[in-house]
């Protein structure tokens, strides 16, 4: 089949299923198109070999890339960083298990911020992920290498990991459809833990459609991870379009400072779209979510300074050898750890010990209560909350890498959602320069909902996409057509 | 402000070497990293129960039937030093 690269993964699967596409055939052009990664997205590739356990005999849906933050047997898996140089896990995820029995191919593991710690794929002990729109730019992160591989024409889709962030932000940056599902959607068993009570798997895709379809092969309950709890109703394919009838709450406090002009444009053009579908739009207070980033950096700290202990060089990734044990730790963490991970571990280790405990690690966890209070207030009256995804466009490498507090504050509007555990989905909502000039890059919108009112998300986000039709906009300059963005 | 001697006491705790580089950047980035999470001191929590796990869940039981473990060469595979079907590790006494 002829252009089958620029199907999507939906529409493919539905071609394979009707005896239209060959799938073997289709995840061989797929696996081509990986193998000219000029964009530092694949940490491996399924052409590197070793990936007999994991291998598909069948395809029949199309093939995934997935973030090296999940175990794959046999393969490769490293979070980014050097401490699990080399480390080939006993066992496979469930959430990779479940692409498998869906009879899709694993192309490959992509590159990521170090544990998942960090906002534009800069963290990687393996060097940075290139925005396929702009090679000069971040993707976003942590999951910057699943989100331009989609975007880059890569891969037709792939998961990643959200924590406070991590799929809608890369997602906005590469322009393309980002979902973190409710916490306890899907297993976690298998994904390398960064802070255990906000990690969520997500898919990261072309359409609203190709998620909802992702979605429906991820989730579920296992016995292996006791808080996943599944979706009650498996997912649907989305056709609502009109949004007559649904109300979408517009934060009050999160609408002030720091979001750039262009962002601020492209958000308000979407809104006036949501009212042209008929959805009603209203001013919310939402006070606590502004303390977001604050509980935030307190507490996926605490949770991965906890998490991170087990890298000690005893029983898996790299050594230190030393004469005796406490010293092997010592410099084994120091040599494999990079510096945002240290910083976190600090700061987390900081935040649980003595005297200092109740004042931040605490106290977040108030906040933390506060904000999800805030949403289940919002969500009597509305059914969403819309936001920016990020304040800015993708920035330029190394822009931001000496300034972590700047960093972290490319989280502010997705960091409230992991908090109180709910599901939010980024689409791309249009084009923007950055502030003071540049190329036009992706915008994205976020959309949030109750937990697990996933349908209800993906519904509302399918028949805006259609309003929006992004591939209209920037189509010829999207870089799986070919456009390439700017610079080179 | 943290101060250089919490810095030591805190990498200390976190079993992590820093350079004496490190151990100046850090002070300086936690400093500025904890002024912005200080913002919520001024918040009335008084009262307000906290969150550490959104999920309401308890007590998540299954069967307890016995089942084959994970063989022991599968789990010593990926060990920097498996010696005789165990993890080696330099003495802890030398510490002392």
């Amino acid at each position: 089949m002829a252009g089958m690269l620029e199907l999507t993964a939906l529409a493919a699967h539905e071609a394979i299923a009707a005896g239209d596409l060959d799938a073997a055939e289709y995840a061989e052009a797929w696996a081509a198109a990986a193998a000219g990664d000029e964009l530092g997205v694949y940490l491996w590739r399924s052409g590197d070999g070793g990936g007999e356990a994991i291998a598909v005999e069948q395809p029949s849906t199309a093939p995934i890339a997935v973030k090296d933050i999940f175990c794959t047997e046999g393969v490769p898996t490293t979070a980014a960083s050097r401490i699990l140089e080399g480390y080939r896990p006993p066992y496979t995820a469930t959430a990779v298990r479940r692409l498998l029995e869906a009879g899709a191919p694993i192309l490959g593991k992509t590159n990521m911020d170090e544990f998942a710690m960090g906002s534009s794929n800069e963290n990687s002990a393996y060097g940075p992920v290139l925005n396929p729109w702009d090679r000069g730019r971040v993707p976003g992160g942590s999951s910057g290498g699943s989100a331009a591989a989609v975007a880059g024409g890569l891969a037709p889709w792939a998961i990643g990991t959200d924590t406070g962030g991590s799929i809608r932000q890369p997602a906005a940056l590469c322009g393309i459809v980002g979902l973190k599902p409710t916490y306890g959607a899907i297993s976690r068993y298998g994904m390398i833990a960064f802070a255990s009570s906000l990690d969520q798997c997500g898919p990261l895709t072309r359409t609203v459609a190709d998620a909802a379809l992702l979605l429906g092969i991820l989730q579920g309950r296992d016995p292996c991870d006791s808080t996943s709890v599944g979706l009650e109703r498996a997912p649907q394919l989305p056709t609502r379009e009109d949004l007559s009838g649904l109300r979408f709450a517009v934060p009050a406090e999160l609408a002030q400072d720091g979001v750039e002009a262009g962002v601020r444009e492209v958000f308000e053009a979407t809104l006036a779209k949501i009212e042209a579908l008929g959805g009603e739009i209203a001013e919310v207070p939402l006070p606590h979510a502004e303390h977001g980033i604050s509980a935030y950096y307190v507490i996926a700290p605490a949770e991965a300074s906890s998490n991170l202990a087990r890298y000690d060089g005893v029983r898996y990734g790299m050594r230190e050898p030393a004469d005796d044990l406490v010293t092997m730790y010592e410099t084994t963490r120091a040599e494999g750890f990079g510096p945002e991970v240290k910083r976190r571990i600090m700061l987390g280790t900081y935040a649980l010990s003595s005297g200092y405990y109740d004042a931040y690690y605490g106290r977040a966890q108030q906040v933390r209560t506060k904000i999800a209070a805030d949403y289940e207030a919002a969500f009597g009256e509305f059914d969403f909350v819309v936001t920016p995804t990020s304040p800015s466009v993708a920035f330029g490498l190394g822009e931001k890498t000496d300034d972590p507090l700047a960093m972290y504050l490319n989280d502010f509007f997705t960091v409230p959602m992991s908090l109180a555990g709910i599901p939010a989905i980024s689409i791309p909502a249009g084009l923007a320069q950055p502030d003071g000039g540049g190329p036009e890059l992706p915008v994205g919108f976020q959309i949030a909902a109750p937990a697990f009112a996933e349908q209800d998300l993906l519904e509302a986000a399918h028949a805006l996409e259609r309003a929006i039709d992004f591939e209209a906009v920037a189509g010829p300059h999207r870089p799986w057509n070919g456009g390439g963005g700017a610079g080179g | 402000m943290i101060e250089r001697e919490q810095v030591l006491h805190v990498a200390k705790l976190s079993r992590l070497r820093l350079s004496e580089e490190e151990v100046e950047r850090m002070a300086g980035e936690l400093s500025g990293i904890l002024e912005h999470v200080d913002r919520i001191a001024a918040l009335d929590l008084d009262g307000v129960p906290p969150t550490s796990h959104v999920v309401e869940l308890e007590n998540v039981l299954r069967p307890d039937e016995p089942r084959p473990s994970w063989p022991r060469e599968k789990i010593l595979a990926p060990a920097p030093e498996p010696v005789d079907g165990a993890f080696r590790v330099p003495s802890p006494q030398a510490d002392a």
